[in-house]
């Protein structure tokens, strides 16, 4: 029988999707001020590997001589981006869904098993509640790169006024490479992120709208009392386990 | 048993019915709000441009957030927030010139140079260079910084635009809220609120790595202003007024932000 099982609660659901557009718009006009001194490349002995960014890239998106108007928006949609984070952590932390979602001693051990698993070279599923321990990493690590983002933004943004912030970054030039770095971070998750969204089925992105999987349950009490449905249970029970 | 069946089948239906209801509310939630954000960023994206004055060049909706912004980040804004020094040795050798607007040879002739200071009651200070060379002189070595996003370590010496202030007896001038600063043919304009030009590392600078500033750079006066980006730091300032409304700044008219405080 198909039972509702309560999943994300609104407050996850809504700061999910709005931080969503938001951290569109901050990668893009990102990319606008970006533009105007983009010296970031991946260079090994010499050679280069990836330049950030190739000039197809730049016509493709029309990036190009829009630094005002980078600025402009990067400096607005940041409020937004700042609130919605902290939205979201305090709301973890006064829900206590911080508990499903913050690694634990077993996390990294597990995260391993999650990934063999994911890679199909292991057949085992290992144990998880809400999370297993590999999705409590990814999403606790992308909670400190959002951090990150705005301790570097700010380090770049204002660097005499946070002055502190800036030496905690290593310095003004730092900043600007973690800033930049995170960035690339966040479109590595999300290509991943999609991937096991699209993996993980229907049923699991339902539930980051509605809040709410269905799940199939052994029938009701009443059955239970013919063997032959206990028997059942019990293959269910395994089941689900 | 039949009777059994049917009662878990009605719970069987009573759930589905439960979940469609659940899923068509939320779906629907999600998609009238996404289309609301997609509106919304439209409706912002097309925004019209603001109407030209002080500031231009962007949307109006960005303009009223960048000034909101401004108000914000001023609140934090302190004398005592100074920007880092160098030693002498990190200095560039080779200073970058990125802009060379307002600084045409034209009807340009160093030796004649005079700032002009207008005061509020409308009389005109004439000061020259050497006057201004004999009065204290500070260095600095700090990492000026471009809104492009590069930025140099560069060394700087004249006099303290708050020295310079109290020198010339204009502390009426220094209560009003803005300084505008000009070259002399008036092409490059700037504006700066007034407790940004009389932050004690802003100069009026006339050297640059122990020599006179060369003409590239600003020859002879320069504004040298490290809590504000490159596009503030004047240069071959003509003339300085006060003013308690925006003095025109060029590159706030061309949709960067009027602040541009660091």
């Amino acid at each position: 029988m198909k039972v509702i099982q309560e999943k994300h609660p609104l407050a996850i659901r809504w700061t999910h999707w709005v931080n969503f557009p938001i951290l569109m718009i901050m990668i893009w006009s990102g990319l606008l001020i970006y533009w105007a001194n983009d010296i970031y490349s991946i260079t090994i002995f010499g050679y280069t590997f990836v330049h950030f960014f190739p000039d197809w890239f730049y016509q493709w998106l029309h990036i190009p001589q829009r630094l005002a108007e980078g600025m402009a928006f990067h400096f607005l949609f940041m409020w937004f981006f700042t609130l919605n984070g902290i939205f979201y952590v305090l709301y973890t932390l006064i829900s206590g869904e911080w508990r499903l979602l913050l690694p634990n001693r077993h996390s990294f051990k597990e995260a391993w098993q999650v990934l063999l698993h994911d890679l199909h070279i292991r057949k085992m599923v290992p144990p998880q509640k809400k999370y297993n321990a590999a999705q409590r990493i990814a999403y606790t690590a992308i909670i400190v790169m959002g951090f990150g983002s705005v301790i570097t933004g700010l380090a770049i943004y204002k660097p005499v006024q946070f002055y502190w912030l800036t030496w905690l970054c290593g310095g003004y030039h730092l900043a600007r490479i973690f800033h930049f770095a995170l960035t690339i971070g966040y479109v590595l998750f999300f290509i991943i992120h999609i991937v096991q969204v699209i993996l993980a089925g229907w049923n699991n992105f339902r539930a980051v709208v509605s809040g709410f999987e269905v799940k199939e349950e052994p029938a009701a009490v009443i059955e239970i009392r013919t063997p032959v449905v206990v028997k059942q249970k019990k293959a269910n029970g395994k089941k689900t386990k | 048993m039949a009777k059994k069946l049917s009662s878990a089948q009605l719970q069987e239906l009573a759930i589905e019915k439960k979940i469609k209801r659940r899923n068509f509310i939320s779906f629907s939630a999600f998609f009238i709000g996404a289309g609301a954000a997609f509106g919304g960023w439209k409706w912002l994206y097309n925004s019209p441009q603001e109407t030209a004055g002080i500031t231009a060049g962007t949307r109006q909706p960005l303009r009223r957030a960048l000034n909101k912004t401004e108000l914000f980040f001023r609140r934090i804004f302190s004398n005592d927030h100074v920007v880092k020094t160098y030693p002498k040795e990190r200095a560039a050798k080779v200073v970058r010139v990125n802009s060379d607007i307002g600084m045409s040879t034209d009807n340009f002739n160093a030796a004649n140079w005079q700032l002009s200071v207008v005061k509020k009651n409308g009389h005109v200070l004439k000061i020259g260079i050497e006057e201004i060379r004999a009065l204290p002189k500070t260095e600095i070595v700090y990492d000026f910084k471009c809104v492009e996003g590069w930025d140099q370590i560069q060394h700087w010496a004249g006099l303290r635009f708050v020295d310079f202030m109290a020198h010339y007896g204009l502390q009426e001038q220094a209560e009003m809220e803005y300084v505008g600063m000009e070259t002399p043919d008036g092409a490059y304009y700037v504006g700066l609120d007034m407790e940004s030009a009389l932050h004690p590392q802003t100069l009026l600078a006339y050297e640059m790595n122990d020599q006179p500033i060369a003409e590239v750079h600003g020859a002879p006066l320069r504004l040298i202003i490290p809590v504000k980006y490159g596009i503030k730091n004047l240069k071959r300032i003509g003339t300085i007024n006060f003013s308690n409304q925006r003095p025109r700044d060029y590159w706030a008219e061309q949709g960067y932000d009027y602040y541009s405080g660091l």
